[in-house]
């Protein structure tokens, strides 16, 4: 059973956890991720970590209320206890002295973004931050991201704060940069990785696929990479984004569409209790 | 020993087995309960007096355990059921699990002296009884042993981790396995669908286990939360034994393979029988089946998809594989079971590329038709394609059960432990791998294999590791 000591609403829907997993906060580094299970009962997810402190024992990350299990997982509440946390899983992020590395965070995945950006710039990295959101309100990590980052930008889908959409980062791309990396959802990552493709620079890109196990033994989570099929969970989940068939990735997605449909519906409706 | 003359029973009785009351095909392929539902007294007894009490039974060189079949044999018979599983236990930790998944058709029956005129004793359905027999009277837990002060940890629990666990801690070891799933017993959780191995069994003799004082530490992934070197030097443990199982599928690295609507045989498995996917919306995970299926691949793992397949709702639910009948490695019960149900078999065909629709979802399955040439180094007649005899297939879902090979998570994480080409980790005649103190055994040495075969591997690496620990310095 893993303790929640500190809970956030960070913006609607939204959540910061902060859990005490000591075994985990001890090996954990940036890009890796755990798996999570809310009840005896419950489906297997991935989330991936936005920060640790191997000297308290604890790991954080964020998340939003979308499916069955987030929406459940939003109403526990501190001193209560998750029962299945697995972690840390996948190969961690590859950190080193690119550079000027652009870090960009789209919606929750702002958080996780934080944490890499402030490895990369402890490696003495130049690093530009780029927090994307749908709007305003949606906006999470701002602080903590900006603080680790030389330059910061923000964007908004609907131009409510910040830049209006990604074209602006053509702008930062232009005045030449060694790396980018990208956190979010699939056309997301995609529409960025389109955009940095003829600057000719490495865009690696975080893929959190469907996962049952995520230690390599289904391959749920298979991803065509320059025409060879991964695994997410233990061959990335880092890939260079380039190379990856990010249509195929969002249709194998969407494969349990009208499942998570139903089983959100019926969780709303019948909360917690089971029907029997 | 009697001789067959001055025998109680008739010819008839003697050579033919006493059949296993099943559930009918036409009411399981609704359910996922039991299939087959086990023999009561009367049917056991009978079945037990059938034995020849051979003074050199031959049944016992075909257990990779030894259990002394004929003494619990007699001891049925004459009703003593508690000393007669006393006796397979003094072998075999995990009798309720081999008398359901033993391939004892290959094994102990396939010596039997009945077997050459008749059917031979139905040793691993008396197994059974006798385990299912203790649970519901009451499990005897051995007294524990004066501690030995050592520690050793188990990697894994499926059948070789709980095995040299349950061995380990009745010698007096401090015994911790981890555990990566977040529910111990390994393949016998997430992989043997519920139908032929119920979960409450699985759970039954772990629960065994944990009262010889074994601790399982679940969601706890070695190669990530620690590495083997770590369990050594930090963590205080004088032994590794490694027991991780072959869990990486094999994929058959044809186009179109990752539509939607394809699955490996570990995917498929894990979220029905692990993660109860065929109670949702009651259960959170969802498994998506068509109206037609095929499955790739002729052994166990492929007969049950299949068959969890058809209880899923699956109409029409195919076996296809590149051999012929005779080649198929799955066990004998298994196959007889899914054709009963109404699995149809496709032999000497081999999907070269899946079509999908516009929504990336399979539509069809193009097989090419295959012969039979010499045998190869797995002793089977090898399969190659008849160039020009491509056919279409309409399926909704794939299975693709063609194997699993080890994971290599801990290889990985481990300097110098030597590894095969396989990917299997390498050990000695004591299973002790290249580094000292660790040993291995089960499926990550051999490759997929059987239930018992990684316990009789796990039962070898315990006697080594006690033989190890007791000696260190």
């Amino acid at each position: 059973m893993f303790k929640i000591l500190e809970k956030k609403e960070l913006a609607p829907k939204i959540k910061l956890f902060k859990i005490y997993a000591p075994e985990i906060a001890k090996k954990a580094q940036p890009g890796q991720f755990i798996i999570l299970r809310v009840q005896r009962e419950g489906e297997r997810i991935p989330l991936t970590i936005a920060d640790y402190n191997r000297e308290k024992g604890t790991i954080t990350f964020v998340f939003q209320e979308v499916g069955r299990t987030t929406k459940q997982l939003g109403k526990f509440n501190e001193g209560d206890e998750i029962p299945d946390v697995l972690g840390p899983l996948g190969r961690p992020a590859e950190i080193e002295n690119f550079g000027k590395v652009v870090c960009i965070g789209v919606g929750v995945f702002a958080a996780p973004m934080a944490l890499q950006a402030k490895a990369f710039k402890e490696k003495g990295n130049y690093v530009i931050g780029v927090n994307i959101a749908r709007r305003n309100d949606l906006i999470v990590f701002e602080d903590e991201f900006k603080a680790v980052c030389d330059e910061f930008y923000i964007s908004t889908d609907d131009g409510s704060r910040g830049y209006q959409g990604i074209e602006f980062l053509k702008e930062i791309l232009e005045r030449g940069v060694d790396r980018v990396v990208v956190f979010g959802l699939v056309p997301v990552q995609k529409q960025i990785c389109e955009l940095t493709k003829p600057y000719g620079v490495k865009t690696v890109v975080d893929l959190m696929p469907i996962m049952v196990d995520g230690m390599g033994m289904c391959g749920t989570c298979r991803v065509t990479v320059g025409g060879e099929t991964k695994f997410a969970c233990v061959d990335g989940p880092e890939f260079d984004g380039h190379q990856v068939d990010f249509d195929e990735l969002e249709r194998r997605r969407r494969m349990y569409t009208a499942e998570e449909k139903i089983a959100s519906m019926m969780y709303e409706k019948f909360g917690g209790c089971k029907i029997e | 020993m009697k001789s067959l003359e001055d025998a109680k029973l008739s010819k008839q009785d003697r050579f033919k087995a006493v059949p296993m009351p099943k559930q009918p095909p036409e009411v399981r392929i609704r359910n996922f309960n039991e299939v087959a539902l086990g023999y009561t007294e009367e049917q056991a007894i009978k079945e037990a007096e059938r034995c020849l009490q051979c003074p050199e039974p031959k049944c016992v060189l075909g257990c990779p355990v030894g259990i002394d079949i004929p003494a619990f044999i007699k001891l049925l018979r004459e009703g003593k059921f508690r000393e007669a599983i006393r006796k397979i236990k003094e072998k075999n930790n995990l009798p309720a699990i081999c008398g359901r998944v033993c391939p004892q058709e290959t094994q102990c029956q396939m010596n039997c002296v009945l077997g050459k005129r008749g059917d031979p004793v139905s040793i691993g359905r008396l197994e059974r009884f006798l385990a299912d027999w203790e649970r519901e009277h009451g499990v005897e837990i051995p007294e524990k042993p004066p501690s030995t002060g050592k520690r050793v940890a188990v990697i894994g629990s499926g059948p070789a981790g709980l095995t040299a666990a349950a061995d380990l801690a009745r010698l007096g070891h401090e015994v911790v396995i981890f555990e990566a799933l977040h529910e111990p017993g390994g393949v016998l959780m997430y992989g043997i669908p519920e139908f032929r191995l119920p979960k409450r069994i699985v759970q039954a003799e772990v629960d065994y286990v944990k009262k010889l004082g074994v601790t399982i530490k679940t969601n706890s992934v070695i190669g990530r939360l620690f590495t083997i070197p770590e369990l050594l030097k930090d963590e205080g443990f004088d032994a590794v034994f490694i027991g991780t199982g072959a869990g990486l599928p094999r994929f058959l690295r044809v186009p179109g393979e990752n539509l939607c609507g394809i699955y490996s045989a570990n995917e498929f498995l894990i979220r029905v029988n692990l993660m109860k996917g065929y109670m949702f919306p009651k259960w959170d995970t969802p498994i998506r089946v068509g109206r037609k299926v095929a499955v790739i691949g002729g052994g166990n793992v492929a007969m049950d998809a299949a068959r969890c397949s058809l209880r899923l709702g699956a109409e029409e639910v195919h076996i296809v594989y590149r051999r012929s009948r005779a080649e198929m490695p799955a066990r004998k019960e298994e196959v007889e079971n899914a054709e009963e149900e109404g699995i149809i078999f496709d032999f000497l065909a081999n999907p070269v590329a899946f079509h999908g629709d516009e929504y990336g979802w399979l539509r069809q399955m193009e097989c090419v038709r295959m012969r039979l040439t010499e045998p190869d180094e797995s002793g089977r007649r090898r399969p190659v394609p008849i160039e020009g005899s491509n056919f279409f297939m309409d399926v909704d879902t794939v299975v693709i059960a063609i194997g699993q090979t080890p994971n290599p998570l801990i290889q990985q994480t481990t300097p110098g432990l030597a590894v095969s080409k396989r990917g299997t980790i390498i050990v000695d005649e004591n299973m002790q791998t290249s580094i000292e103190g660790v040993y291995a055994g089960g499926d990550v040495v051999t490759g997929a294999a059987t239930v018992i075969s990684a316990m009789g591997a796990g039962k070898k690496a315990a006697n080594s590791i006690h033989k190890y620990i007791m000696n260190k310095k």
